[in-house]
């Protein structure tokens, strides 16, 4: 048995958000989403992680950090682009300061669209986001035996 | 009899031969072959006497001619130095004791003897070992401080010839405390370790240590003068001077009571119970040898072991209950003290005073039960503490500082030595170790003997008492560290006597059952008549087992699996921005050290108003309850 | 009890509690929940957590965090199964306060920020509440005159009568204990505090699971304590006891939802305030 797909920690890291999205992520909190039936937390620790939900383009000054958040969380884990900035680098695509997505540093699972994501497709993009933990998990235990 | 004799003067015939010896090399060699006749010597006493209490018929009237005599020539030369450093109380006191002992000599001393000078029984025989084991491990390690010591002030005359003197005639004094039957040798022996005590303390002759040691000084004349007063009364009114006459007398009657109170409030004197605690505090400015010998194992113990020897006399009535009150108020006071302290052996001193507070508060309580827990503590404090005191000492060589906050990481700079200190300190305070089993036993009688205030004190005072240990604790755990191991240059004398120490720490509390019952437990049925194993109700039931399963649990897991991973090693978190386990990016571009404090609470747990308040309720008591008794309400 | 029937309890607490312990935990996050109008998780989303965290993937911060952990736990299972098997109350407590150290420690190893943080606001709640509890057992002593779990449990009449006092005492350092709001200050079951994850920060796989399942032995033991108070040696006493227990967890689920967190010098006083007077209260009249 696993829980993996049971118990979807997330850690959220807000790039260079215009905060719209992290607003949505936090909506899926409430009373009206409450993601937590599904066993979702939002953990502010990497190291307790499973979905690392990232809002916003990737600039200069958090590449590093988004990086460092990404190694410092146990395998098997998946990062979700949270809203057209994470995914592309969106209206602030072209600003002097913005490198891009969240792909342009580390690897990512599952884009979901949106300026701002609504809560609904962020639940979506978590949930797919779960399949592709679960198929992670396989393979390592795979792997392992 | 011949080996008690030689038990007390082998120590002072090498001291001797210390004062002589000015080559490092022989003096290590001295040193160590006389710790380790002094060893034999007192486990073969111990073997011999064990459960055999005997009184030795000794009388010479040159002993007591001659010790009269250095008293009073030592007597003037207290006299004499503290004209010389202007400290003129320091002179009155003298004077004053002086006085009283002369006309104590001339007037009332007439035609009392002593027939039995010296005895052995199981109480001494204990501190017999204490002394005898930890002493002289302490005076071996001396051995290597005092080098690194004198490297460290090179400035200073060599001067080791005098204090390896004055470490073994201490020995010999404090023998001379546990064995003497007779309340002038006693009294001999109090004012030698005094005296020894005195001159250790302004061992470095700064203005501080100067100080310091005629605070120390004059507040043991103080108990000196009480302790004088109280052979007064008894050569006065009954007309014996000897312990074993005096612990058959009726504690109630107003004289004895008041004598009794006198040589209690000498104990706690010389234990450094409030109002008289400061002492204590300003001798850690000596060496740390000095401060492990005199203020944690043996001449502190001098004052809990006399308290001890008496609390036969002090159960039930008002002198128990003022030696109660003072122990237990101190074991609190001290305790909270502790925690606005960041020099560790400030540290100990506090956690020193508060252990012997209990340590008094058990003699006062004065039931068997809470004695037996007063013994065990004293044993187990003795170990530990003094094992601490030299980790301190060998830490402070070697990280350049007695601070706590700087023993950082300490896990990895002196992996071993911190992990005996670690030992040491969860030896103070935590299950399955000795000191938490004697403070049980300590909270069950004050329980039983239903005293509010000290079932209090105990109460909060080992919560407070937690709280400074597990953040030292902590400091010595964490494995954050930039610097290198500076393990190496340890000397082996001091890898000895910590390492034996340590090995005593784990072995004493594997077999306490067995000192109970072979040592503890015969003295209590001898002194207190009629007692019985059930009163102490950690040796009846499965309770002991269970501490001893822990213990070993304790013992054997860290082997497998501490300090070995197979997981991925992740640095610390740090938001994101970690350079590693120690270091962050700032917002400003550079890179930031991240430095961990502790908490001192410092307006809540501040020394001096917590000292003032023991101060000023300890002296209430005591000049309340000393009134009383001599005014006789109680009689 | 007998010989027999302690090694029964014991075996039985140490089999049992981590399925009560998961329960209790799921009913906390379900009436939580419904608390603030919402669904919540499964009530076996605790176990669905713990079981997660073993298949992960292992990471540690250093080589020495996971020997205070597996303490912390062994002990806290220690404790538990001592207290169930009826043997000294005093003992239990002791132990309690080691594996608590363990914890301590296992924060501290780190040397992160965060955790370390948390070490020291444990260790300062820890100093609020342990008088109470050892004033808990001085006044069974003065009660019962005994010590022995088993004897209090079997004695005649309700201990929550004359030791109303420390019973009540004992409920607000609970919360202490439980780690529940206003006392979260240490390691708050909600990850997004101030200091992260407190004293768990660093904590994460095996570790992190050992460290839930020690909390739910802990709960499960913290409730008996409860439920001793009622215990007179009947069937009826041991079942008043667990309502008891039960009432006094929905308590606390309520305690922690209906206040924000208090500072450090509000524990600490608020601690010893109560001890002072309930406890020490409690003690006086029972000595008088």
């Amino acid at each position: 048995m696993s829980g993996t797909t049971k118990s979807p920690w997330l850690l959220h890291y807000d790039a260079s958000s215009c905060n719209g999205c992290d607003i949505e992520v936090l909506a899926c909190l409430t009373p009206l989403y409450d993601v937590e039936r599904f066993g979702v937390i939002n953990t502010g620790d990497p190291k307790q992680a499973d979905l690392f939900l990232v809002t916003g383009a990737v600039n200069d000054q958090n590449k590093n950090v988004v990086r460092q958040l990404y190694e410092q969380m146990p395998e098997p884990k998946v990062v979700v682009a949270v809203g057209v900035c994470a995914c592309s680098g969106g209206i602030f695509g072209d600003c002097y300061n913005i490198i891009g997505g969240v792909d342009k540093v580390i690897p990512v699972d599952v884009y979901v669209p949106g300026c701002a994501a609504r809560p609904e497709s962020i639940i979506d993009g978590v949930v797919k986001g779960l399949a592709v933990l679960e198929e992670k998990r396989k393979k390592i235990s795979e792997a392992k035996s | 009899m011949n080996d008690i004799l030689f038990l007390l003067a082998f120590p002072f015939v090498a001291a001797c031969l210390m004062l002589a010896i000015r080559d490092d090399r022989i003096r290590t060699a001295v040193a160590e072959v006389s710790a380790a006749i002094v060893i034999v010597t007192s486990a073969w006493v111990a073997y011999r006497y064990l459960g055999q209490p005997e009184s030795f018929a000794f009388h010479s009237e040159t002993i007591d001619s001659l010790m009269a005599v250095t008293e009073f020539v030592l007597g003037l030369a207290i006299i004499y130095i503290g004209y010389k450093h202007k400290k003129y109380l320091a002179s009155v006191l003298g004077a004053i004791t002086l006085v009283l002992f002369l006309g104590f000599e001339v007037f009332l001393k007439e035609g009392i003897e002593t027939d039995n000078a010296l005895y052995i029984d199981d109480l001494s025989i204990i501190m017999v070992l204490i002394i005898g084991i930890i002493g002289s491990l302490i005076c071996v390690y001396a051995v290597g401080y005092m080098r690194d010591f004198q490297k460290h002030h090179p400035d200073d005359k060599d001067r080791r010839p005098w204090f390896f003197f004055l470490m073994y005639t201490f020995l010999s004094a404090m023998f001379g405390i546990v064995l003497s039957n007779d309340m002038t040798w006693l009294f001999f022996f109090w004012e030698i370790t005094m005296l020894c005590s005195f001159t250790l303390i302004g061992y470095t002759k700064t203005d501080e240590a100067i100080r310091n040691s005629f605070r120390q000084l004059i507040m043991n004349q103080t108990g000196g003068i009480a302790f004088l007063l109280a052979m007064m009364i008894l050569a006065d009114r009954y007309g014996f001077l000897s312990i074993d006459t005096l612990l058959m007398q009726d504690g109630e009657a107003q004289w004895i009571m008041v004598a009794v109170m006198l040589l209690a409030i000498a104990g706690i004197v010389k234990s450094a119970q409030m109002p008289f605690h400061t002492w204590l505090l300003g001798a850690m400015v000596a060496p740390t040898p000095t401060s492990a010998l005199l203020h944690s194992s043996t001449m502190v113990k001098a004052g809990v072991f006399l308290l001890l020897k008496l609390s036969p006399l002090m159960m039930g009535n008002a002198c128990g209950y003022m030696v109660a009150t003072v122990g237990g108020l101190t074991f609190l006071l001290a305790s909270m003290a502790a925690i606005s302290q960041s020099n560790a052996k400030r540290v100990l001193a506090y956690s020193t005073i508060a252990n012997l507070g209990l340590i008094v508060a058990c003699a006062g309580v004065g039931t068997p039960e809470a004695v037996w827990a007063g013994i065990m503590l004293t044993i187990f404090h003795a170990i530990t503490k003094s094992m601490m005191f030299l980790c301190v000492g060998t830490a402070e060589h070697h990280i350049g500082s007695r601070d706590i906050e700087s023993m950082d990481g300490l896990f990895e700079r002196m992996p071993r030595l911190a992990g005996i200190m670690i030992l040491g300190i969860v030896g103070m305070f935590l299950a399955p170790f000795g000191m938490l089993i004697s403070k049980w036993a300590a909270l069950t009688s004050f329980v039983e003997d239903g005293n509010l205030v000290l079932i209090g004190c105990l109460v909060f005072g080992s919560a407070v008492t937690s709280f400074y240990w597990t953040k030292w604790l902590g400091k010595l755990v964490c494995t954050a560290s930039r610097e290198g191991n500076c393990e190496d240059t340890v000397h082996c004398q001091e890898w000895v006597a910590v390492g034996s120490l340590a090995v005593l720490t784990v072995a004493i509390c594997l077999m306490y059952p067995g000192v109970s019952d072979a040592a503890v437990i015969p003295w209590l049925e001898g002194a207190f008549g009629g007692f019985s194993e059930d009163l102490v109700p950690l040796l009846e039931s499965n309770n002991m087992w269970i501490v001893l399963i822990m213990l070993v649990v304790l013992i054997l897991l860290p082997l497998p699996f501490f300090r070995r991973t197979s997981k991925r090693v992740v640095p610390n978190y740090m938001a994101g921005e970690g350079v590693d386990s120690m270091s962050y990016r700032g917002s400003m571009g550079g890179t930031v050290e991240v430095s961990m404090r502790n908490w001192y609470m410092s307006g809540w747990f501040d020394e001096d108003r917590l000292g003032k308040i023991g101060e000023v309720l300890t002296v209430i008591v005591m000049a309340a309850l000393l009134a009383a008794a001599a005014l006789g309400v109680f009689a | 009890m007998t010989t027999i029937e302690s090694i029964l309890m014991a075996v039985a607490f140490i089999a049992l509690a981590p399925a009560i312990g998961c329960l209790l935990a799921g009913v906390d996050r379900k009436v939580s929940a419904r608390m603030q109008k919402r669904r919540g998780p499964p009530i076996l989303q605790p176990a669905y957590d713990v079981g997660k965290f073993l298949s992960k993937e292992q990471i540690t911060p250093n080589s020495t965090q996971d020997f205070y952990v597996v303490c912390f736990l062994l002990f806290t299972i220690g404790t538990g199964a001592m207290f169930f098997a009826g043997m000294d109350l005093l003992l239990v407590i002791f132990t309690l306060t080691l594996a608590e150290t363990f914890l301590i420690l296992g924060a501290y190893s780190s040397g992160s920020p965060y955790s370390q943080i948390g070490a020291q606001r444990e260790m300062y709640v820890a100093m609020a509440y342990e008088p109470v509890i050892l004033l808990m057992a001085v006044c069974y002593y003065l009660e019962y005159g005994s010590f022995s779990v088993s004897d209090i449990s079997s004695s005649d009449g309700m201990a929550v009568v004359p030791l109303i006092g420390v019973f009540l005492a004992f409920l607000f350092v609970l919360t202490m204990k439980l780690r529940k709001s206003p006392f979260d200050l240490s390691l708050s079951h909600h990850a997004h505090q101030d200091i992260v994850r407190g004293m768990a920060t660093e904590f994460s796989g095996r570790t992190y699971a050992m460290l839930e399942i020690s909390h739910w032995y802990e709960s499960v033991m913290l409730l008996g304590m409860v439920a001793l108070f009622f215990a007179n040696g009947t069937v009826a006493g041991i079942v008043i006891g667990i309502i008891a227990a039960l009432l006094a967890w929905i308590l606390e689920i309520w305690i922690d939802n209906g206040f924000a967190r208090m500072k450090w010098q509000t524990a600490l006083k608020s601690g010893w305030v109560v001890t002072l007077v309930l406890g020490m209260g409690n003690v006086a009249v029972l000595l008088i």
